[in-house]
C-alpha cells in the first residue's frame, strides 16, 4: 500500500514539474527570488519530503534480508566476479 | 614579487598581481592528497576492498560520494553560465528535475543492484548485466559502449579544470609561461599556468589517491571536496550580494535590465519537459554503481535517497541567482565576459567574473577556484577507479578466467589500469583542448540516460529477454549515433532537428526523447516476440514475495 501512494505521489510531482503557469511571471518571493526559482526551490524541499516517507512507508525490507541470506563475496557465484 | 601585465605600445608593463589564489589552490589540492593518503591506510589489502571497498561505507561518506560523483564543475560554473544564458528556469530543468529522478533512481535502482551485488559477488555493471542475460555477447557489446561514453565525460572535467586555471592565474608567471602575440607583445593569457601543468597536477593528485587506496580513497576524497564546493557556492552567494547592495537591489536590477533572466522566456515548454532523460542517466553510470555497491547495509542508502534534493537545491540556487545577477549586470554593461567564437558571451565564465569584478579578494578568488576544482575532481576520481576496476574485471579476468590470478594479482592489474587511463586521459585532454568537447558531454549523458530502460527491465521486468536487451542496446546506439552525426558532424543544413542557440532540437525536444522511446521500443517489442528467460534465471534474481 505504501509503495502505492508514494508512487502515485512521484506521478503526481512528475506533473506538477511541468508548471507552465509560472512560465512568463517574473514577480519576486521575498524580493529576491523569481516566482519559477522558489517554486522549483519548493518543489525540492517537497522532493525531500516525499522520499523521507519511502524511506518511511515504502522501504523494501524484502530486499535487504534476501540480500544478507547469501555472501557473495564468500561464496563467488557461477559468474566470474572476483 | 607577481606581476601583472597591463597593454603598452611596445610590451606590457609589469604591475603587481597576487598569487594568494595559486597558493590557496595549492594548499586545497596539498589537504585533498593528505587526505587521500590518509584514507589509503585503511585499505585492507584485498581486490574486494580495493574495488568497493569491502561493502563497508557508511550512510554519511555513501551520501557525500555519491553527492560529488554526480555533481561535476558543471554544478558551479555551468548553472550560474546556463542561468546567464537561459534564465532561472535552469533550476527547474536541470536540478529539480534531478533532486526528484536521482532519488528515486537511488530508491529503486541502487538498493536493489546494491543487493544483487552483495549476494553475488558483482563489482560492475558488465558482471551483472552478463549474468542476468544470460549473455556474454551484451558484455562484451556493453563494455566498449559504457567505457566509450565515460571517457569523453571524463575529458570535460580535465579539460574544464585547465581553462578554469587560465583565467584566474593570468599574468602570475610570464618569464615562466610566456605567451606572445605575432607582434613579439604579450598575449592576455601570458604568465598563466598552461593546460599541460594543470591536467598534470589534477591527474597526479587524483591519481596518488585512487591508485593506493581505490574507491574507498575516493569516497573519502569525494566527501572533503563536497564540503568544500557546498561551502564555496554558498560563500560566492553571500560576497556577490553585499557587492550589488543585497539582494533585494540585485534582483531589482534584473528586473530593470534583463528581466527575462527572472522567468523562463528563454526556453520552451517541450525542451523543459524532454529533458527528463538526462537525470536518468545516473542509473547507468558505471562509476555510480560501484559506489553503490560500497554500501555496508541497504539501510545506508537511507541518507541519500532523502538528502540528494536537498543538496542539490543548496548547491544550485545561490549560483543560479548569481547567474542571473550576471545577465543583469552584463545587459547594463557593468560585467565584462569573453566571446565565444560565435561572438557570444561566453556564459561559463559568469561566475569567475562577476567574483572577479564584484568581489576583487584573491583570497576570495583562490577559495572560489578550489570550490570548482574539488566539484570536478569529485567525478574523475571515481571515473579513474571505475575504468580501472571494469578493464580489471570485465576484460583480463574474464579473457584469461577467474583463477588466473590471485586476489593481490588483480590489485595491480587494477593499479596498472588506473595508471595507463590516467596517462591515457592526460593525453587526450590535451589534444583536445581547443576542440568543443563540452558539447560531447550532453551526449554523454543522453546515451546513459537512454540505456536506463535497460536497467530498469533487466530488475523489475521478468520478461525482459537477451534478445530484447541486445536489441535495446542497438537501438540505442544506432539511434543515438543518427542524432550525434546531425548535431556535431553534419556541418550542412541539419537533417533531423534544428540548432537553436547552442542547443540542438527535435521538434522542440531533446533529441534523447527519441532515442528513449526507441531504446524502451525495441527492448519491449523483441523481448516479447522471443522466448521467456528461464525459471532459474527469473528465481536468482528477483526476490520472492513475502506475504
Amino acid at each position: 500500500m505504501g509503495k502505492k501512494i508514494i508512487l502515485i505521489i512521484f506521478c503526481l510531482m512528475f506533473i506538477l514539474h511541468q508548471d507552465f503557469w509560472n512560465w512568463d511571471n517574473n514577480d519576486l518571493v521575498f524580493g529576491f527570488i523569481p516566482v519559477s526559482l522558489a517554486y522549483h526551490a519548493g518543489f525540492s524541499m517537497c522532493a525531500v519530503t516525499l522520499w523521507a516517507f519511502a524511506v518511511r512507508f515504502a522501504w523494501p525490507s524484502e530486499v535487504e534480508a534476501w540480500a544478507d541470506e547469501i555472501d557473495g563475496d564468500a561464496e563467488q557465484p557461477d559468474g566470474d566476479a572476483q | 614579487m607577481t606581476v601583472s601585465l597591463v597593454a603598452s605600445p611596445q610590451y606590457l608593463i609589469v604591475a603587481d598581481v597576487s598569487k594568494l589564489p595559486l597558493w590557496v589552490i595549492c594548499g586545497y589540492l596539498a589537504l585533498l592528497l593528505l587526505l587521500g593518503i590518509f584514507s589509503a591506510t585503511f585499505f585492507r589489502g584485498t581486490s574486494k576492498d580495493y574495488f568497493v571497498a569491502s561493502r563497508s561505507i557508511g550512510p554519511f561518506l555513501l551520501l557525500m560520494s555519491v553527492f560529488g560523483t554526480t555533481m561535476t564543475g558543471f554544478a558551479l560554473v555551468g548553472s550560474s553560465g546556463k542561468s546567464f544564458e537561459l534564465g532561472v528556469g535552469v533550476y527547474g530543468l536541470m536540478a529539480s528535475y534531478s533532486g526528484l529522478l536521482h532519488s528515486a533512481i537511488f530508491f529503486v535502482i541502487g538498493i536493489k543492484l546494491w543487493a544483487i551485488g552483495k549476494r553475488y559477488g558483482y563489482v560492475t555493471q558488465v558482471q551483472f548485466f552478463r549474468d542476468r542475460f544470460e549473455s556474454p555477447a551484451l558484455g562484451w557489446i556493453l563494455f566498449p559502449i559504457l567505457v566509450a561514453l565515460v571517457i569523453p565525460y571524463l575529458l570535460v572535467g580535465i579539460i574544464s579544470a585547465c581553462k578554469t586555471m587560465v583565467p584566474i592565474t593570468m599574468g602570475m608567471f610570464p618569464d615562466l609561461f610566456p605567451v606572445l602575440n605575432d607582434d613579439g607583445t604579450h598575449a592576455r593569457i601570458s604568465g598563466s599556468i598552461p593546460p599541460w601543468l594543470t591536467a598534470l597536477v589534477v591527474c597526479f593528485v587524483v591519481l596518488c589517491y585512487v591508485l593506493f587506496g581505490g574507491v574507498r580513497s575516493a569516497a573519502w576524497a569525494n566527501t572533503f571536496q563536497t564540503i568544500v564546493f557546498m561551502i564555496m557556492g554558498v560563500t560566492a552567494f553571500i560576497l556577490i550580494s553585499n557587492a550589488l547592495g543585497g539582494p533585494v537591489e540585485a534582483s531589482k536590477m534584473v528586473l530593470r535590465e534583463s528581466p527575462e533572466n527572472a522567468d523562463r522566456s528563454l526556453m520552451g515548454k517541450t525542451y523543459f519537459f524532454s529533458y527528463f532523460v538526462i537525470p536518468l542517466s545516473v542509473g547507468m553510470f558505471p562509476h555510480l554503481f560501484q559506489h553503490w555497491m560500497t554500501a555496508k547495509k541497504a539501510k545506508t542508502f537511507r541518507a541519500t535517497v532523502v538528502l540528494h534534493p536537498f543538496f542539490m537545491m543548496l548547491v544550485w540556487v545561490p549560483c543560479v541567482i548569481v547567474g542571473m545577477w550576471a545577465a543583469g549586470l552584463y545587459a547594463a554593461g557593468d560585467l565584462r565576459l569573453p566571446l565565444t567564437d560565435a561572438g557570444t558571451p561566453n556564459a561559463n565564465a559568469a561566475l569567475g567574473a562577476i567574483v572577479r569584478t564584484l568581489v576583487e579578494n584573491p583570497l576570495v578568488t583562490g577559495l572560489l577556484t578550489a570550490g570548482i576544482l574539488a566539484a570536478i575532481m569529485s567525478s574523475l576520481d571515481s571515473q579513474f577507479v571505475c575504468l580501472g576496476t571494469m578493464f580489471t574485471n570485465d576484460i583480463v579476468a574474464r579473457v584469461a578466467g577467474k583463477d588466473r590470478f590471485s586476489d593481490k594479482q588483480m590489485i595491480w592489474l587494477a593499479r596498472g589500469f588506473v595508471l595507463v587511463i590516467v596517462a591515457v586521459s592526460y593525453v587526450l585532454s590535451l589534444l583536445l583542448l581547443d576542440t568543443n568537447v563540452f558539447d560531447l558531454g550532453v551526449w554523454c549523458f543522453t546515451g546513459f540516460g537512454c540505456l536506463f530502460p535497460l536497467v530498469f527491465a533487466a530488475l523489475y521486468w521478468k520478461r525482459t529477454t537477451k534478445a530484447g536487451a541486445i536489441a535495446c542496446v542497438i537501438a540505442t546506439v544506432g539511434t543515438w549515433s543518427l542524432f550525434f552525426w546531425d548535431d556535431i558532424i553534419n556541418t550542412g543544413p541539419k537533417v533531423f532537428g534544428e540548432q537553436t542557440k547552442a542547443k540542438y532540437l527535435v521538434v522542440g525536444m531533446m533529441p534523447a526523447i527519441f532515442i528513449f522511446a526507441a531504446s524502451v521500443g525495441s527492448l519491449v517489442l523483441v523481448s516479447l516476440a522471443t522466448k521467456a528467460p528461464e525459471q532459474s534465471t527469473i528465481e536468482r534474481f528477483f526476490p520472492k514475495k513475502h506475504d
